[in-house]
């Protein structure tokens, strides 16, 4: 099977010279949850805006459902819109505060062409799918609660019937029980319709939740990438084991990295994660170390973990 | 004269950019309050006179008994005395009200419609175009109001439609500026990039996700606007480069009152009441629709 989404080489360099995101691939299989984590800053978000196309990035190549995403303009990308959904961070402001919430979702519909007649139906189908009243349809937003607003939002990305649907930090604005909730629901819909989600989140506990396969993110680079139980168990980048022993309740001993991330405007050369990185070397200063498979689907960009043909010679 | 102290009004009214955010989530229907609501009936009323004149004006408008001239308040048949020409001052009051509220009305509407397409669309457009958009409306607001709606009902000759179109041209940049810099607040919020991300037409975007968070705002400034632009209108008319004599309008009746200023006062102090009147009324009335309407609000942060 083909992927869904194919980007590789995702790039986004802001005018100021700022690279927020460094060359990045990222493939999504149909049906699957794939995780991006990462600290604020990271760049998550903005390759999320470049793979919906809100921000003019760049990549070598970027296909969704064999349709090039990346050359599409006009008729043809709001065409692929319809299969490519977001659902945004901020419940307070992810639905318009002058429309009602039916009203947010019958634009969605109208984009695509759906007419007066079936509109009704499809909003009562949408706003039951996601466990809204009817009533609550009708609703102005600051009327409703987060949890509500964002089960909204997800009512209005499932309009159009997409494929991938983005996540971006979707849950993070909201109180742990009514996270779960939202989380049981993307998990629920993924199954009943076969979604796949681009789950982005700063919040290890919730990625693992959902994601089927997950990539760090540092810097503007993916440093390690891998099924997310093997990150989990076996995490080969320093960086995602500092970031995972930052859990509770993992059991791992605490690695606390030393310092701040350094300016995105001025990367350090070769391996980003070197000022901070217990284990660095003078080694990682030279070149930027590569994305390198270590066991089938588990990749890690580090000097530490060398490519095993390099080490047989 | 009046209408050049109240310029400073054409500045848009700018709320403090930190709205707590905790009021949208406690908004209410709020009423319009007493002296909006005394506003409100006192424009229903001038509105109902002006439409209604020829059946309650009790004289014609532009007919004078010149025995009867300058007649007192309270005079015998003439509530509100007569002018100089013996013309029954209430008459041409009611009848001046419909030229009076054409001008503050059509100027107002055409200006709001031009302005807010102008605003929201440099809010919404690249830097280039934002920037072609917003500096051409910059020259135009550079000049004080009053002084560039005189030069162009000069260059266009006098006439109620040349005072119109200069009033309209005046008042495009200040509304335009509002719908500007409410589509500005927008851009970042949530909505807005999943109305990108939804496949919709960027025109649609504007019409049914921007529009109607930026039309309360311009309702509640286009309604002061329009006590703003009947003074203008009166100030035009004054001039000469509005009306033309004989027919009743607010400020040319005070025009013809000037020369009995120091016999008959009052000629001219009844025009004068009524403009200020109005001009006030939608004022009120406008900071009323602000609460009603909850302008600024919400916070998108």
């Amino acid at each position: 099977m083909s992927a869904l989404l194919e980007a590789r080489g995702l790039r986004m360099t802001y005018g100021n010279g700022v690279r927020a995101v460094d060359d990045v691939d990222i493939d999504i299989e149909p049906g699957e949850t794939f995780g991006l984590v990462g600290e604020s800053g990271c760049g998550k978000s903005t390759t999320a805006k470049v793979i919906l196309r809100l921000e003019a990035g760049q990549a070598e190549t970027m296909r969704f459902e064999d349709a090039d995403l990346m050359a599409a303009k006009g008729a043809e990308l709001r065409r692929l819109r319809a299969r490519l959904q977001v659902v945004p961070q901020h419940p307070a402001t992810s639905l318009n505060p002058r429309l009602r919430v039916s009203e947010s979702i019958v634009f969605n519909l109208r984009a695509h062409g759906w007419s007066r007649a079936d509109r009704a139906p499809r909003v009562a189908e949408l706003l039951d799918r996601v466990g809204l009243a009817a009533q609550q349809g009708r609703a102005y937003p600051h009327e409703l609660s987060g949890g509500q607003l964002q089960r909204a939002a997800i009512a209005r990305a499932l309009a159009t019937d997409p494929r991938l649907v983005i996540c971006d930090e979707a849950v993070s604005a909201l109180d742990k029980s009514v996270q779960a909730q939202v989380l049981n629901l993307l998990v629920q819909l993924q199954r009943d319709l076969g979604i796949a989600y681009l789950f982005i989140s700063h919040d290890l506990s919730v990625v693992e939740h959902v994601s089927d396969r997950v990539a760090v993110m540092y810097l503007g680079r993916v440093v390690e990438e891998g099924p997310a139980e093997e990150l989990w168990a076996r995490p080969l980048h320093p960086y995602t084991q500092a970031l995972l022993s930052a859990e509770p309740g993992q059991g791992r001993e605490r690695i606390v990295l030393q310092g701040d991330p350094p300016s995105p405007s001025d990367p350090p050369s070769g391996c980003t994660f070197r000022t901070r990185c217990a284990y660095a070397t003078e080694v990682c200063a030279g070149d930027r170390p590569p994305l390198i498979e270590i066991t089938p689907g588990h990749r890690v960009a580090c000097t530490l973990h060398p490519h095993p043909e390099a080490l047989l010679a | 004269m009046s209408t050049l102290s109240s310029e400073v009004r054409l500045a848009p009214r700018l709320a403090p950019a930190d709205a707590l955010p905790s009021e949208a989530v406690t908004r209410r229907r709020k009423s319009l309050g007493l002296a909006a609501t005394a506003a409100a009936v006192l424009v229903g009323a001038t509105v109902l006179a002006a439409v209604l004149a020829p059946v309650i004006a009790p004289y014609a408008p532009n007919v004078g008994i010149t025995a009867d001239r300058l007649a007192g308040f309270g005079s015998h048949g003439h509530l509100l005395g007569t002018d100089g020409q013996g013309r029954d001052v209430l008459s041409r009051l009611i009848w001046g009200a419909r030229l009076s509220l054409l001008t503050g009305f059509v100027p107002v509407a055409v200006a709001g419609t031009v302005g807010t397409a102008l605003g929201v669309i440099a809010g919404l457009a690249g830097r280039t175009l934002h920037g072609t958009v917003m500096r051409t409306l910059d020259v135009f607001y550079a000049f004080p109001a009053v002084l560039l709606a005189i030069t162009i009902a000069a260059a266009l000759g006098s006439g109620i439609s040349n005072a119109i179109i200069a009033l309209t041209v005046i008042l495009i940049p200040p509304i335009a500026r509002v719908a500007e810099t409410e589509t500005a607040r927008l851009r970042r919020a949530d909505f807005l990039e999943a109305a990108a991300a939804s496949g919709a037409r960027r025109s649609s975007v504007a019409v049914r996700q921007v529009l109607p968070n930026v039309a309360p705002a311009i309702t509640v400034y286009c309604t002061t606007l329009v006590g703003l632009s009947i003074v203008y209108a009166a100030g035009l008319s004054f001039l000469g480069l509005g009306v033309s004599p004989p027919t009743a309008e607010w400020g040319l009746m005070i025009s013809d009152a000037r020369q009995y200023i120091y016999s008959a006062p009052m000629v001219a102090l009844a025009p004068a009441f009524a403009i200020l009147l109005a001009s006030v009324a939608f004022n009120v009335l406008g900071d009323g629709m602000r609460r009603v309407l909850d302008v600024r609000s919400e916070n998108f942060a």
